[in-house]
């Protein structure tokens, strides 16, 4: 797939979120405007899938979602990409929907293999699915999206020594570096210092790319798995995104973390999305 | 009273060793991890026969759930062990996100539960863990009595699908089950049949229930003993037609009165068959440093408060 069509399913995605979050007047516009590149990249190209959803992920790439807000992306590339009717993408947040407010596998949405919401926790669980891949000898991956916000949590960084430790180098973490968290820029609410760093000093592969572009994205992921798995360490991606990417007034500001537009500024951001594949 | 042997003397948690270590044997898929407290689990046999399938964690016990959910993901059957106050309380979101609501198959394994872990004192002491794991949905429980007994539980749990809580404890204590048992989650064991008066006892208190039933004979009163080992799903067939029998009941367990099996005994009957009950438990306090056995009497938990216990409850009839 060209990255022309993998944008224009990421313009696509983009509708979807801002129509999901809208239709409930509740949910995380924000980070999941500025992660959709990835996640787009990832399920419509880097992933090597099986065509059907089976828990285990036997045999298959699995990626998991540990700053679980972001599900209105989630869900929408799901769908998009064959888990589920893109229908049911109307459901999301409403009551008995499969579309928890928070990704679960509780009413048994296919594509979630574990909660995520409650923060911190998804990177351990990645691991966890990452051994038992070792186990099993399979040579798939295990990828994992986190926030920056996120990493403030101190579990993440018990996970991140343990994976360098263990030699886990089947697993890819990928941080959404936009610098924005619910209380104000992340600089102010509780500074990570010098990221890159911290993670070199974890014992990490440690690579930098702009998430808001979709070639970049592709090719560092392509890059990762020809160059850097399977080396005896845990591989890192620090991705530079922009909170509310592709709606002007979402971004450059933490406003839209958790806020949904309401009518006429839902009219103002679609005007900047074009529909590519056809609405929900 | 029909007389119950004590075959010897000896630790829950080296039931569970060596439960784990069976179980390892019988399925290939099994495989623990330990938060540096590996020797204190008794999970060095497992380790040494299976080194490849243990996975030591290092003092991260939130890394170790989220790596178990993980593992189970992936085909595994993950069995992790700590400290009982190290394997709920501290962990408790990861077990309730990652384990308990994602229904994932992990065994969390805990010893040194309640104040007989001793003079470490109340900061390793937890008296509040059964009620923090039964609150969970999808959560199993259990909380065995003696070596044997944790040993069959351990085979059970590795053939159980489902998260459960599985509690035992660090002093050598009387092993009066037998070898081999079948263990079935979710039945209580009637120990002693009687008429008089129901003592519904988990964990060590199961023993310091039967020395009280004899305390009981003595005096001419038959104690119906019954061993629930597994708090939840608890047995309701049982404990309601023990009490339509008795018409009173004691609850005893080594745990905080607030949040324990005495609670969910007290909530089943409360439902269906109103009966008086009195509590043996520890009395929504912390614990202190001291022997197993000093504690266990300061706080109440032995054979003669047991069986004071009993012949309130049945004044109270």
């Amino acid at each position: 797939m060209s990255f022309k069509e993998l944008e224009k399913i990421s313009t696509q995605v983009r509708r979807d979120i801002l129509r999901m979050v809208h239709a409930v007047n509740s949910g995380h516009p924000g980070g999941s405007l500025g992660c959709t590149d990835l996640i787009v990249a990832l399920y419509f190209k880097v992933l090597r899938r099986q065509k059907t959803f089976q828990m285990d992920g036997h045999n298959e790439d699995v990626f998991f979602l540990s700053n679980g807000h972001i599900s209105p992306l989630w869900y929408s590339v799901l769908a998009r990409s064959g888990y589920f009717e893109i229908s049911e993408l109307a459901t999301f947040r409403k009551l008995k929907t499969r579309l928890q407010g928070h990704p679960s596998t509780d009413k048994g949405l296919p594509g979630v293999r574990v909660a995520s919401g409650s923060l911190g926790q998804g990177l351990s669980v990645a691991i966890g699915k990452a051994m038992a891949k070792k186990y099993n000898n399979d040579n798939h991956l295990v990828y994992c999206l986190t926030g920056d916000g996120e990493l403030q949590e101190g579990q993440v960084w018990e996970a991140a020594m343990f994976a360098a430790a263990k030699n886990i180098d089947n697993i890819v973490a990928v941080v959404d570096y936009n610098r924005q968290q619910i209380d104000g820029p992340v600089d102010e609410v509780l500074s990570l210092g010098n990221l890159k760093a911290k993670w070199e000093a974890f014992g990490w592969k440690t690579l930098e790319m702009e998430g808001n572009n979709m070639q970049e994205v592709v090719e560092t992921l392509e890059l990762v798995k020809s160059q850097h798995i399977q080396k005896g360490k845990p591989v890192v991606i620090l991705m530079k995104t922009e909170m509310g990417y592709g709606v002007d007034y979402m971004m450059g500001t933490h406003e839209w973390h958790g806020k949904a537009p309401n009518d006429e500024l839902l009219e103002k951001a679609l005007a900047q999305l074009d529909e590519t594949i056809g609405d929900y | 009273m029909k007389k119950i042997e004590i075959l010897f003397k000896k630790d829950t948690r080296s039931g569970f060793g060596e439960g784990l270590l069976e179980a390892g044997r019988q399925n290939p898929q099994i495989v623990a991890l330990c938060a540096d407290l590996t020797g204190s689990l008794k999970m060095d046999a497992f380790k040494n026969e299976f080194p490849d399938r243990f996975i030591q964690t290092g003092i991260a016990e939130a890394n170790m759930i989220g790596i178990a959910a993980g593992l189970s993901i992936g085909g595994k059957i993950p069995f992790a062990g700590t400290f009982a106050n190290f394997a709920t309380a501290r962990v408790y979101d990861q077990i309730r996100q990652s384990v308990a609501y994602s229904d994932k198959n992990v065994k969390i394994c805990a010893s040194h539960a309640g104040i007989t872990l001793g003079e470490d004192g109340a900061t390793h002491q937890i008296l509040e863990d059964i009620g923090l794991m039964k609150m969970l949905p999808h959560m199993t429980v259990i909380n065995t009595c003696d070596f044997y007994q944790t040993k069959a539980a351990t085979i059970a749990v590795a053939k159980h699908k489902g998260p459960v809580y599985l509690r035992f404890g660090r002093p050598a204590v009387p092993n009066f089950t037998q070898e081999n048992q079948k263990f079935e989650i979710g039945k209580g064991i009637v120990v002693n049949e009687g008429t008089d008066v129901s003592i519904f006892a988990t964990g060590h208190l199961v023993w310091k229930s039967i020395e009280a039933a004899y305390m009981l004979a003595d005096k001419g009163i038959s104690a119906e003993i019954i061993n629930i080992h597994t708090i939840k799903p608890l047995d309701n067939n049982l404990v309601i037609s023990s009490v339509k029998k008795t018409k009173c009941a004691v609850v005893a367990e080594e745990h905080n009165i607030y949040g324990g099996l005495g609670e969910s005994i007290a909530g089943l009957l409360a439902g269906n068959f109103p009966t008086p009950i009195e509590f043996i438990g520890v009395k929504d306090e912390f614990g202190q440093s001291g022997k197993p056995d000093e504690l266990m009497t300061l706080y109440g938990l032995d054979a003669h408060n047991i069986a004071n216990a009993a012949e309130v409850v049945m004044k109270r009839k």
